[in-house]
């Protein structure tokens, strides 16, 4: 495609109105020039010979008649070995390579390159010459860290096409071409181990799209055991500021049993993504024994950067995340919030002076929100092997009302919800999870019969509860009183999770499923107490006694004893009966 | 020597339209007229029609008011002579010191890169117990102070600024009734701190739009001292005015509101100037404590709600007192492990007791039966809310925690407090004659 020029003629925020010489394509990238800088901009709207382009940068000192050079390309991103362990803003420009080159403050006009264009990967060949192959499938690999990172057939070429010669294994820049492949009619494309690719089209070079069906186990009870997410699956977390959303987050992209974590830190708090940061090459993977940087990408536009620029950041980390599954790993995306891109779209719409909906967002706001969830999901690629992206985003609701238009949107979507309650982290009850409310149509890691008799124990501890509110304690029966000591020892000794806790804050499957049956047995004993105080102290004594067992490590001999010393506390109790 | 423009096409509210080639987006323009001379700003660009928007509004400009572009944005000296002066939004002096020209650095400049941020690990003292033990405040955190008209906001900022420790304090005043302006310039001079402090103050009567430019003056201002590798502390009251600013000017320029009028923008505008509060790696930081006031008592009101997604927690300031509920300090896990080993110890308990004397209280009011542990917590609650929460309680934080400890011993036993037998034997007052003291010896008898 030939590259069209433009003129400013109109300039509004972050939004230019751009008069055009040749044809130009909705969502082509432009860069408005300011002097010596040029800014990246996206094309929003065509009306006759007048694009309305989204600037990603601020536009101060932009003048009528200024250039523009339009360049034919959608907002891509870089794909290829270099990606994980990055720091990348919402366009995917390093971050720590920018602090290199410009100092404390982020310079408009300034773009890097997103792998770096001199380091050297050992290319291993797969494919042989000769070879038929499609879209995503193998040429060759790269050991990344510590995975194997595939070299794929770029996903924007379409039919089968022949290798025509492929590089021995060796040493290339990503650059370099690694291999020639002839495509049915005959026209030989050069490839190297850097693929671009559009951030707002989904990559799908797979054979089959599948039905989430196994757990993903996130290590938190609450989650796995009642509110589980599947591998491929979505789930949304909305909850007030200060429920915990972003600890939720944080704690999960920890300890979640997948291959690689993307987060995208959009339009939130620059302070939490530091402590991410500078957190996480700290800590030490059980599973790999390396830090956990080495199986993130973190995608960071906080909220005081360029909003059109946070509005691409979820696209960029999306297509990393499919990027990784197309090489058959679980890939786990965490979007921190997906309020904030609600807002970036808002504030595109109105300087385009769209017909608002509700509380101003755009009418398009539910399918954007659902094509986004939609890019998730398990998919066998064309080897055979299996790769996942699973989609957790918070929701930032307006007045911590579950009733706006952005968490009402992601609910359609998604697969589980996670609701944060306010009411439970005043009441240090972490995570604040709200058990009632939420809901997951993924399979559990345990029983779904024991979880749903747990489930009754927990909904009528919380009606006797609110009963006895206003009746008091003398006004409520001996064994209503014990559904709800019960309903309180549940939610304190699963439902809570000390996240500070070496043992307590991370909890395997198996584990959970050994302790929630050790529980669901031990409340199925009959008890009998002479009253209400008797019954209150039991109980106190029993979850002290199952805290400390939630702190002892399953392998440790105190955790078959003090499985024991629970069940003689209860034995004491029904021998009553 | 510059174009003048002498056509005015359209007035609305406090922006201007004028034809003019050659403009740029955010230019500084200066507009004479009869009425008096001000600056004004571009904010908007249409083909050759420019929309400009008049800093001291655009009352009394006539139809052929002149024009003059400046050919730069928006900018404020930056020198150490800034110390103790006293400004307005647009940065011309109130204090009938001499005007600043030295040394111009633009206002609302572009954010720090994330990877030069570090994780701040120093606390703030201010002497309040109900901050520095129970929700201490860090360097480089972002804390507004949720309150409610007629509530002593601003003596508490005030107050902050007099005893914290740092090296500059910039107080950016909005919409301040011109009492409240006089009361921290007199405070701050009676005190003497006045020498390293900088005020921009907009006040109720002045033009609208130079509240908007108070918050971007005061932390530009703020950052060029942290690059110099000051600690400074900026102050700013209310927020709340600020968003309203917005949401006038807003309405005015036909822009479709999004929640109670306000702007669709509301969030990235606050958090643009409170995202200033940094750490900088190798360099000063900016800690920023603004009050916001609630309309209604909501926490809901878009500007408290939006607040509170970008802060690192809130204060709120009920009844002349922080209030221990609600209150947070995201940050107060990063310093209060370092600063002595009862700190958190006494922070949980002390809560947690008042906590449970506010059920007592409940429980009182409806009219049960007051147990003996009620009535240990009914005398506990009345010595803590005296002892810790009163505004005027002045003293430092290990003072304050030595304080605790005797609220405690005075009200009950060491094991009823719920701290651990360690911290007890270390920190427990021995030279109270309480009921601690002497049951042991009854036992022994």
């Amino acid at each position: 495609m030939s590259k069209s020029n433009g003129t400013i003629v109109g300039v509004n925020g972050n939004m230019l109105t751009v008069q055009f010489s040749d044809a130009i394509s909705q969502n082509e990238v432009g860069y408005a020039v300011l002097d010596d800088r040029r800014l990246m901009s996206e094309v929003v709207r065509i009306k006759g010979q007048f694009a309305d382009m989204q600037v990603f940068e601020d536009t101060a000192g932009l003048r009528i008649g200024g250039p523009v050079e339009f360049t034919g390309d959608l907002l891509s991103v870089e794909l290829g070995p270099g990606l994980l362990t990055q720091i990348f803003d919402g366009l995917q420009n390093p971050l720590p390579r920018l602090a290199e080159e410009c100092g404390f403050f982020l310079q408009r006009g300034m773009y890097m390159d997103a792998l770096p264009r001199d380091t050297k990967w050992a290319f291993t060949p797969v494919a042989e010459v000769g070879a038929t192959l499609t879209a995503g499938e193998t040429l060759g690999t790269v050991p990344e860290g510590i995975y194997e990172h595939r070299i794929m057939v770029p996903f924007a070429l379409p039919g089968v096409l022949t290798v025509e010669e492929i590089t021995v294994a060796g040493e290339f820049t990503v650059t370099e071409t690694v291999a020639k492949l002839k495509d049915d009619r005959g026209e030989i494309h050069e490839v190297a181990m850097m693929q671009r690719w559009p951030v707002k089209i989904p990559i799908t070079a797979y054979s089959d799209r599948l039905r989430p069906d196994e757990p993903l186990v996130t290590k938190i009870r609450l989650v796995d055991t009642f509110f589980p997410v599947a591998r491929g699956g979505t789930y949304c977390i909305p909850g007030p500021f200060g429920a915990g959303k972003t600890v939720l987050q944080q704690i999960t992209s920890r300890h979640a049993e997948v291959d690689i974590v993307v987060i995208a830190a959009c339009g939130e708090r620059a302070g939490e993504v530091v402590e991410t940061l500078r957190e996480f090459p700290e800590i030490i993977d059980p599973k790999t024994g390396k830090s956990l940087m080495e199986r993130t990408v973190i995608i960071c536009n906080t909220s005081s950067m360029p909003v059109a620029a946070r509005e691409a950041s979820v696209y960029t980390a999306v297509t990393l995340a499919e990027y990784y599954r197309q090489m058959g790993l679980d890939v786990l995306l965490l979007a921190d919030s997906t309020s904030r891109w609600a807002q970036a779209l808002r504030e595109a719409s109105g300087r385009l002076e769209e017909i608002p909906g509700e509380e101003a967002f755009p009418a398009y706001l539910e399918s954007v929100i659902a094509s986004f969830y939609e890019r998730g999901g398990v998919v066998t690629l064309k080897d055979g092997s299996r790769g996942s992206v699973t989609i957790g985003g918070s929701v930032s609701p307006a007045g911590g009302n579950f009733d706006e238009p952005v968490t009402q949107a992601t609910l359609k979507v998604v697969g589980a919800f996670h609701g944060l309650s306010r009411a439970r982290s005043d009441a240090r009850r972490y995570p604040a999870i709200d058990p009632l409310d939420s809901w997951s149509k993924y399979p559990s890691v345990v029983d779904d019969d024991l979880v749903e008799n747990a489930r009754q124990i927990l909904r009528n501890g919380s009606e006797i509860d609110q009963m006895m509110k206003v009746v008091g304690e003398e006004g409520t029966t001996i064994d209503d009183f014990l559904v709800y000591l019960k309903s309180e020892y549940i939610d304190s000794v699963f439902l809570q999770q000390d996240a500070f806790d070496a043992v307590d804050e991370a909890t395997s499957a198996d584990r959970q499923k050994h302790v929630f049956q050790a529980i669901a047995d031990l409340l199925n004993r009959p008890m009998q107490f002479e009253n209400k105080d008797a019954a209150r102290r039991f109980f106190h004594q029993l979850t002290q006694t199952t805290k400390d067992w939630n702190r002892v490590r399953m392998d440790a001999p105190e955790f078959a004893d003090l499985q024991k010393q629970l069940e003689n506390q209860v034995a004491e109790v029904s021998n009553h009966a | 020597m510059r174009k003048v423009y002498q056509e005015v096409e359209n007035i609305a509210g406090n922006v201007i339209n004028i034809r003019a080639r050659d403009v740029a987006y955010k230019e500084l323009a200066v507009v004479e007229s009869s009425m008096g001379t001000s600056l004004a700003q571009v904010i908007r660009l249409q083909h050759d029609e420019v929309s400009l928007q008049v800093f001291a509004g655009a009352r009394g400009i006539a139809t052929d008011a002149r024009v003059r572009f400046l050919g730069h944005s928006m900018r404020t000296a930056f020198s150490d002579n800034l110390m103790g002066r006293i400004f307005n939004g647009g940065g011309l002096p109130r204090d009938n010191g001499p005007a600043l020209t030295d040394n111009l650095i633009e206002i609302g400049g572009p954010s720090v890169n994330p990877s030069k941020r570090i994780i701040p690990t120093n606390m703030v003292r201010t002497g309040i117990p109900m901050i520095d033990v129970f929700n201490t405040l860090v360097e480089s955190q972002k804390l507004p102070i949720f309150s409610v008209a007629g509530e002593p906001y601003n003596e508490l900022l005030a107050r902050i600024a007099l005893q914290a420790e740092a090296d500059v304090i910039i107080l950016g005043g909005m919409g301040l009734k011109h009492d409240d302006y006089l009361f921290f310039r007199d405070t701050l001079e009676e005190s003497g701190a006045l020498s390293r402090t900088v005020m921009f103050v907009h006040t109720a009567s002045d033009p609208i739009v130079e509240c908007l430019l108070v918050p971007d003056s005061a932390l530009a201002v703020a950052e060029q001292f942290a690059l110099e590798g000051k600690r400074v502390l900026v102050l700013l009251t209310d927020m709340t005015n600020f968003a309203d600013a917005m949401k006038e000017i807003a309405i005015t320029m036909e822009q479709i509101p999004s929640n109670r009028g306000y702007p669709g923008d509301l969030y990235s505008q606050l958090a643009s100037r409170y995202e200033k509060a940094v750490d900088f790696d190798g360099a000063g930081s900016i800690t920023i404590l603004a009050a916001t006031t609630m309309p209604g008592d909501d926490v809901t009101h878009p500007v408290p709600d939006n607040t509170g997604y970008i802060t690192e927690g809130q204060f709120y300031l009920r009844n002349g007192r922080i209030e221990p509920f609600g209150s947070l300090s995201r940050l107060k896990q990063m310093v209060n492990g370092d600063t002595r080993d009862d700190h958190r110890a006494i922070m949980n308990s002390m809560l947690q007791l008042y906590a449970d004397y506010k059920s007592t209280l409940e429980k009182q009011s409806m009219g049960f039966r007051m147990s003996e542990w009620d009535g240990k917590l009914l005398e506990y609650g009345a010595k803590f809310e005296k002892g810790m929460m009163d505004l005027s309680v002045n003293i430092s934080l290990e003072e304050a925690l030595d304080y605790g400890w005797q609220i405690l011993s005075e009200c009950f036993e060491p094991m009823e407090t719920g701290i651990q037998s360690k911290l007890i034997d270390q920190f427990w007052p021995k030279d109270n004659a309480g009921a601690a003291e002497e049951k042991p010896e009854l036992v022994e008898a």
